[in-house]
């Protein structure tokens, strides 16, 4: 699919523009960005939050497509200096969060747990997003979804073993019969 | 031109040809294919960069896991480029086939966003494709509704030519009869999907309105004159924009330009700035062109017996508006004033979508490169609206990828299941709409701002008026109308107030007509007052009509370059 078919898909299915992809740029944003605030630790992090949301199953999952580090290339070169405190600190709370409710990091909670932090996280985000008016930075849960399918879904893996995917597709029919379980279709 | 001593004019008849072209677009590669095939030695200026087929298209192999920040324009190069990267189509996979902001800047007194892609091919690498042809309606509404000048030319008077255009470059479509849109030498055209097919029936029993599939210049079918020019079918990539290995659609780097070399009788001078037309007071004529080489700052003056201006809309008004003489010093051709004024566009401001239901066990097979097309149904036969002109609606439906169905949270193997499965069924509208040309929007050279090379600065002063309102409002509510119709919910309808120029249906300035009192160019497209000067492009247009101008560019061109043809042969000229 193409890069802003995509993003369409994205933003309709997270309720929020996708932050960094914005094509119409909207005011003048700081100079003097710092670049490659992420450590090792961090895109682990990611990838432990980005495999949360799209695990492996009989397919690959984020972490197999190396969901992680695009989020922390994509975030560094592609977000405003604002967006990227927003997702920073996020990240420090959903910390936080995982301490609290289970006493200890994210990455070592049993898969269960992590979804179970993660759909709490989640529900916050809905409520937050639908209060905000005008324009607004989403929740930083709404930012790490719209990174993880943006991530995933450019992927390699994403494309051709989760959608359906041919290189040179060849001839087009305007009406097939669909059956349950066929995947969409990527270009 | 600042420094007129380092004018290189040595040599005068290894700079001569029968022909120059200015610009190597989707009308410039026209000219120089028929000027060639009759036998003119041709110059094509072209002020970028060279373009070869294939070799120069460094991403159309490239999967989108290949690209930095997976194609996405990083922050810096959005920051530098606001205006370009605005751009349909502009992506870090066509980012090459379009200008950066910094290098040609120009004056915008009102909001005007000039897109423009400076290379062997100009935009005809990254257009849109769309090829319907005009109709009578269009041809002979400034007439019958009192608005520019009457077209000097019917509908009669080009359909041959877009006869002769639509076999050489290969144009999809379905012949329909209808009366707005004339069918065209079509190749097999794109069916259409079940939700479409459901709106067309829907369209044509409530509306009596065309929904039909849509006419793009995609080689469907090759024939022998595609193969000919080693282009083959169009393979359904849907990745056009970044040059087709296969030729599937046209460009002038893939059809025109090769074919015209094959000749032996083409030059391509890349990196070549045009200054001015040469204009010879004693003969009365143009006799060549000043050029400035771009990356050194060399002038040129090259001479020939007949100029085509294909430089793009404005860029010909600014040449043609630099091109001063003491017989001409408001710009050549220029004694009534007119030149740059009555620049006109299209009108993209109204878009729209909508759900379906229904059709949950259908499907298509791959994405396709063409678009569905609702023809003109406003203002045909008699003056119907509170507005002047009519639109045409681009539309197409599709399954949503990544759709959610419900489930919540949104995380975990049943959610990635789930979106990686198709969608509802959406359909979306959005239009392109006749403006109206007025002497107010218009553009001039810059009194004291001049480019790198020392030309004079573009002034763009072009804006939105009432009439355009009306019909953005008029779209919404039919458009929204034919969808209910058709048994869409939840629709969702947007007026993108973008500024003009983003439709990059810029035309006008040197309008064709009758009067030499209230136009530029003959029905011939020669300047009235300079007639071995051609113009071919956006610039010539009377009106703006509301069909896809790329095409009637191309035919226009090819009539008027072998309308060139037959008066240096019988030495007219």
């Amino acid at each position: 699919m193409n890069r802003r078919e995509l993003l369409k898909h994205i933003a309709v299915l997270t309720g929020a523009s996708v932050v960094g992809a914005d094509f119409f740029l909207t005011g003048c944003a700081p100079e003097g960005k710092t670049a490659g605030l992420f450590s090792a630790a961090d895109v682990a992090l990611l990838d432990d939050i980005a495999e949360t949301i799209i695990p492996r199953t009989t397919t690959p999952g984020a972490r197999d497509a190396q969901t992680g580090a695009f989020i922390a290339d994509f975030v560094t070169h592609c977000y405003d200096d604002d967006e990227e405190k927003a997702l920073i600190a996020g990240l420090a709370a959903l910390t936080a969060a995982a301490k609290t409710q289970h006493n200890r990091a994210f990455g070592k909670l049993k898969q269960t747990e992590q979804l179970e932090v993660l759909s709490k996280i989640a529900a916050e985000a809905k409520v937050y997003n639908e209060q905000q008016t005008g324009d607004f930075i989403p929740h930083y849960f709404t930012l790490l979804q719209q990174l993880t399918l943006l991530g995933f879904f450019t992927s390699e893996q994403g494309y051709t073993q989760v959608l359906r995917y041919e290189m040179i597709p060849g001839p087009y029919e305007g009406c097939v019969d669909y059956k349950n379980g066929e995947k969409a279709w990527a270009n | 031109m600042q420094d007129t001593a380092h004018i290189n004019t040595n040599g005068k008849h290894t700079h001569t040809y029968d022909a120059i072209v200015i610009g190597s677009g989707i009308s410039g590669g026209w000219a120089a294919k028929e000027l060639c095939e009759h036998g003119l030695k041709t110059l094509v200026l072209e002020r970028g960069r060279d373009v070869k087929h294939i070799i120069d298209y460094p991403t159309y192999n490239t999967p989108p896991w290949e690209f930095p920040y997976r194609g996405h324009i990083a922050r810096e190069q959005r920051k530098k480029n606001p205006l370009i990267s605005k751009a349909a189509g502009y992506a870090a996979d066509t980012a090459h086939f379009f200008i950066e902001d910094a290098d040609h800047p120009y004056v915008q007194e009102k909001p005007f966003d000039w897109i423009r892609g400076y290379q062997v091919g100009g935009k005809s690498l990254t257009w849109g494709r769309a090829c319907q042809r005009w109709s009578d309606f269009e041809f002979s509404a400034p007439q019958r509704y009192g608005y520019a000048v009457d077209w000097p030319i019917r509908y009669e008077d080009v359909a041959p030519w877009y006869s002769h255009v639509e076999r050489f470059i290969g144009v999809c479509g379905i012949k329909e009869g209808i009366e707005s849109m004339p069918d065209g030498e079509f190749l097999p055209g794109y069916e259409l999907n079940c939700v479409e097919q459901h709106i067309k029936d829907v369209l044509w029993k409530k509306f009596k309105r065309h929904y039909v599939s849509g006419r793009w210049a995609h080689i469907t079918q090759p024939q022998e004159i595609h193969t000919q020019q080693g282009r083959g079918q169009c393979q359904n990539r849907n990745l056009c924009m970044r040059g087709c290995p296969y030729g599937g659609y046209f460009s002038s780097v893939t059809s025109t330009l090769p074919w015209a070399q094959k000749t032996g009788n083409l030059t391509v001078a890349p990196h070549s700035v045009v200054h001015s037309i040469i204009y010879d007071e004693e003969k009365g004529r143009a006799t060549g062109v000043r050029v400035i080489n771009a990356q050194t700052n060399e002038a040129t003056e090259y001479f020939a017996r007949i100029i085509f201006v294909n430089a793009s809309a404005l860029n010909t008004n600014l040449i043609l508006l630099n091109s001063t003489s003491d017989r001409f010093p408001n710009g050549l051709g220029n004694d009534n004033g007119l030149l740059g004024k009555y620049i006109c566009f299209h009108n993209y401001r109204g878009n729209m979508g909508g759900d379906f239901e229904g059709f949950k066990d259908k499907y298509y097979r791959v994405t396709r490169p063409v678009e569905c097309i609702i023809a003109n149904y406003r203002n045909l036969h008699r003056q119907e609206t509170d507005f002047i002109g009519g639109y045409t609606i681009f539309s197409g439906a599709y399954r949503e990828k990544l759709s959610d169905k419900g489930i919540e949270p949104m995380l975990g193997a049943a959610f990635k299941e789930a979106i990686s499965e198709p969608g509802t069924w959406g359909a979306y509208m959005y239009m392109q709409g006749e403006t109206i040309p007025k002497a107010s929007n218009h553009v001039r050279l810059s009194p004291d701002q001049r480019d790198q090379w020392g030309i004079p600065l573009l002034v763009t002063s072009v804006g939105y008026d009432d009439n355009d309102e009306k019909m953005v409002q008029d779209f919404l509510e039919q458009g929204r109308v034919m969808l209910e119709a058709a048994g869409a919910v939840n629709i969702r309808t947007n007026d993108t107030k973008q500024p003009p120029g983003l439709d990059i249906h810029e035309m006008g300035g040197a309008r064709m007509g009758h009067d030499p009192a209230t136009s530029l160019l003959n029905k011939w497209n020669q300047l009235h007052h300079c007639q071995n000067v051609f113009v071919t492009d956006g610039a010539c247009m009377t009106s703006t009509g509301n069909q896809s101008p790329s095409i009637l560019y191309m035919a226009l061109t090819a009539r008027a370059a072998n309308y060139a043809v037959e008066r240096l042969k019988k030495a007219e000229m």
